[in-house]
């Protein structure tokens, strides 16, 4: 792989560079928290964050859009959605994030709508680091080799440019006297202090490799009731996992015409209606048993696919969930370390 | 930068083919028969499918569903459907009239395994809508009758005037290729010639079988598979020889919406037909 450097200095009058040929999205402040954002102003793009709200797949995959425009004459694909994008600041995780969904999307039948959209839009990754809820180390998702066309390792005083596609270096020759190729010894070693600091600075860690094997085990524990108890079933783990890809679909018709549009939004297996079928039967009317295939899902299905969990170690469950239901405290209870905060508050809300 | 992308690089899996409505009446009182042309004829004749197989069904503004094909593809150029009136989409195909506009997609699904199936003999266990995937299977086994070897056909419905196919079923008794056997859980109208009871009753009236080199197919209501099954692995059929085909909320039939996700599976990729092996090996099947 080409890596150069650029100057500290550099990086903003670069992407307003860039954002001339696309719509540059980056994270933007938004209350205490951080937002993926069209941004025109680079003042506000924030180099220092760590997880967005909502993950990166907004931007491939909206909430909610048009999938075909319905008229009497019939369905006229709608890829409005599609548009030239360059998404900048995606930390490696999110990029892991994008690679599963790249796979799920890819996979029997290829997903034209999500496929378009991630054809058309330019990662330019930038390095992170770990706060208390990262665990990215855990899912060997901290480092990045694949999946970007640039990638910025931020080393304070300058950026390590990892250039991983033809079109990462088409970049780079908009303005090329912004960057350096040579790289120094010093240059190097810089790069792995930061490297040892970085992986030392993840403060906890979980056993994914031993966690399919006990979702078997443990399919029918209490643990699962007591879950499903204390679940709101409010789809917030969903909303937030970068690897979540399940939606829905229905006609809208406008008031008063013919016309209408094929939407297709995001739904969350999490929610009440999700295994519904018509006629009111439902696979899946308890919390605990949509608990489980959510978990079965991440910490289990997809490593007996592709060999890795569907999770990320971004931490977004662990900030979002509003009774601490996440893949921390679902993955430690499952390996038995029940001292968790989670279980903690919960026996002493039953014993009280 | 909109509308640069209108030429695309993939087929769009999602888009219907509009297809249109040749007949349709009811079979019972809430269950109407539809028969469906693709309207472009070249894909009408060379559209191809298994038995066991879905299509997604769409109506203008209403949205679309997964519905078994009730046809058999050794009849080429019409699909058939048995559709009962459940949903947004079924009541909007129920309002339509012979020669409307629908969309359709598929097929879907993995079918029956017809090669594994020939040469074998087939018993097929129907409980009321159950028939609507079954009976391709079996006018498929009828089509090609020297491929297996003995057919047989149980059928249970409620009482007579919710038996579907009824006509057609009671000429297949004429038959003498077809081992048929039909049942009601109660007759109220005094005129039923055939057995009474639930379809496990129509078990003692099959001829003796040959488990190893038997295949049984069952649909039905999902109360009936617990009695079914257990008569039928009583036989001694091996469990992955006695297959059942199953129903789940689709958005998308092609794997990608989530809805019809079971344990690590999806029943429009990997079902609707699963074998009583699986359902023993996986969660949460039936």
């Amino acid at each position: 792989m080409r890596v150069i450097k650029l100057k500290k200095d550099n990086l903003f009058p670069f992407l307003e560079v860039i954002s001339e040929k696309a719509d540059l999205w980056a994270p933007v402040k938004k209350g205490d928290k951080h937002v993926f954002k069209v941004v025109d102003d680079f003042s506000k793009v924030e180099l220092n964050t760590t997880r967005t709200i909502l993950p990166p797949r907004k931007i491939f995959l909206p909430q909610t859009f048009s999938m075909f425009n319905i008229s009497e004459k019939g369905y006229e694909e709608d890829f409005s959605h599609v548009t030239k994008k360059i998404l900048f600041g995606i930390h490696p995780c999110d990029i892991h994030g994008l690679l599963t969904l790249d796979n799920f999307f890819k996979q029997d039948y290829l997903d034209p709508y999500y496929l378009e959209a991630r054809k058309n839009t330019l990662i330019l990754g930038l390095s992170c680091w770990p706060d208390e809820y990262c665990f990215a180390k855990s899912t060997n998702t901290h480092i990045i080799e694949e999946g970007f066309d640039l990638f910025f390792t931020d080393l304070k005083d300058f950026f390590l440019v990892w250039i991983g596609s033809s079109k990462g270096d088409d970049l780079i020759r908009l303005k090329p006297e912004f960057f350096d190729e040579n790289l120094t010894d010093k240059d190097i070693q810089t790069y792995i202090d930061w490297q040892t600091a970085r992986d030392n600075a993840y403060k906890w860690s979980i056993n994914f490799t031993a966690l399919p094997d006990l979702m078997e085990l443990k399919y029918r524990d209490p643990l699962w009731e007591k879950l499903g108890d204390a679940c709101l079933a409010c789809g917030s783990c969903t909303n937030v996992c970068p690897t979540c890809n399940c939606y829905n679909i229905m006609d809208k018709q406008f008031l008063g015409g013919k016309d209408g549009k094929m939407i297709r939004y995001w739904d969350a297996c999490t929610l009440e209606e999700y295994s519904e079928v018509a006629g009111g039967e439902n696979f899946r009317k308890k919390r605990a048993d949509r608990l489980k295939l959510w978990y079965t899902h991440k910490l289990q299905a997809y490593i007996s696919k592709y060999g890795k969990p569907s999770c990320v170690g971004c931490g977004r469950c662990i900030v979002t969930c509003p009774v601490d239901i996440n893949v921390r405290t679902v993955g430690k209870a499952l390996l038995g370390e029940k001292e968790d905060a989670f279980w903690l508050r919960f026996n002493k809300e039953v014993t009280k | 930068m909109n509308g640069e992308n209108k030429h695309l690089t993939h087929d769009n899996p999602f888009l219907p083919e509009p297809a249109r409505i040749v007949r349709t009446y009811y079979l019972t009182e809430d269950v109407k028969f539809f028969q469906v042309r693709i309207v472009d004829m070249e894909k009408a004749l060379s559209f191809n499918y298994s038995p066991g197989q879905f299509g997604m069904i769409s109506v203008l503004g209403a949205g679309d569903a997964p519905f078994s094909i009730s046809s058999t593809p050794s009849r080429p150029g019409l699909l058939e459907f048995c559709i009962g009136k459940a949903g947004t989409v079924t009541n909007a195909l129920f309002r339509m009239k012979e020669n409307s506009l629908i969309g359709f997609r598929g097929p879907y699904g993995n079918g029956f395994p017809i090669e594994k199936m020939k040469d074998k003999d087939i018993i097929i266990i129907v409980g009321g809508l159950g028939a609507a995937p079954l009976r391709s299977v079996l006018l498929y086994c009828l089509d090609n009758r020297d491929q297996f070897r003995r057919v047989s056909l149980l059928h249970g419905a409620k009482k007579p005037a919710e038996m579907i196919f009824r006509e057609e079923f009671f000429a297949l008794k004429q038959r003498e290729d077809l081992e048929c056997h039909l049942s009601v859980d109660k007759d109220d109208t005094g005129k039923w010639t055939e057995n009474i009871g639930v379809v496990t009753t129509l078990f003692s009236l099959l001829e003796k079988i040959d488990p190893v080199n038997t295949y049984a197919l069952v649909c039905g209501p999902p109360v009936m598979y617990k009695f079914v099954i257990k008569e039928l692995v009583n036989l001694n059929i091996p469990k992955d020889q006695i297959l059942m085909t199953l129903e789940r909320r689709m958005k998308c039939g092609i794997g990608k919406c989530g809805h019809c996700a079971i344990d690590y599976i999806y029943t429009c990729l990997d079902g609707p037909v699963f074998t009583y092996w699986d359902v023993i090996h996986m969660r949460e099947l039936i």
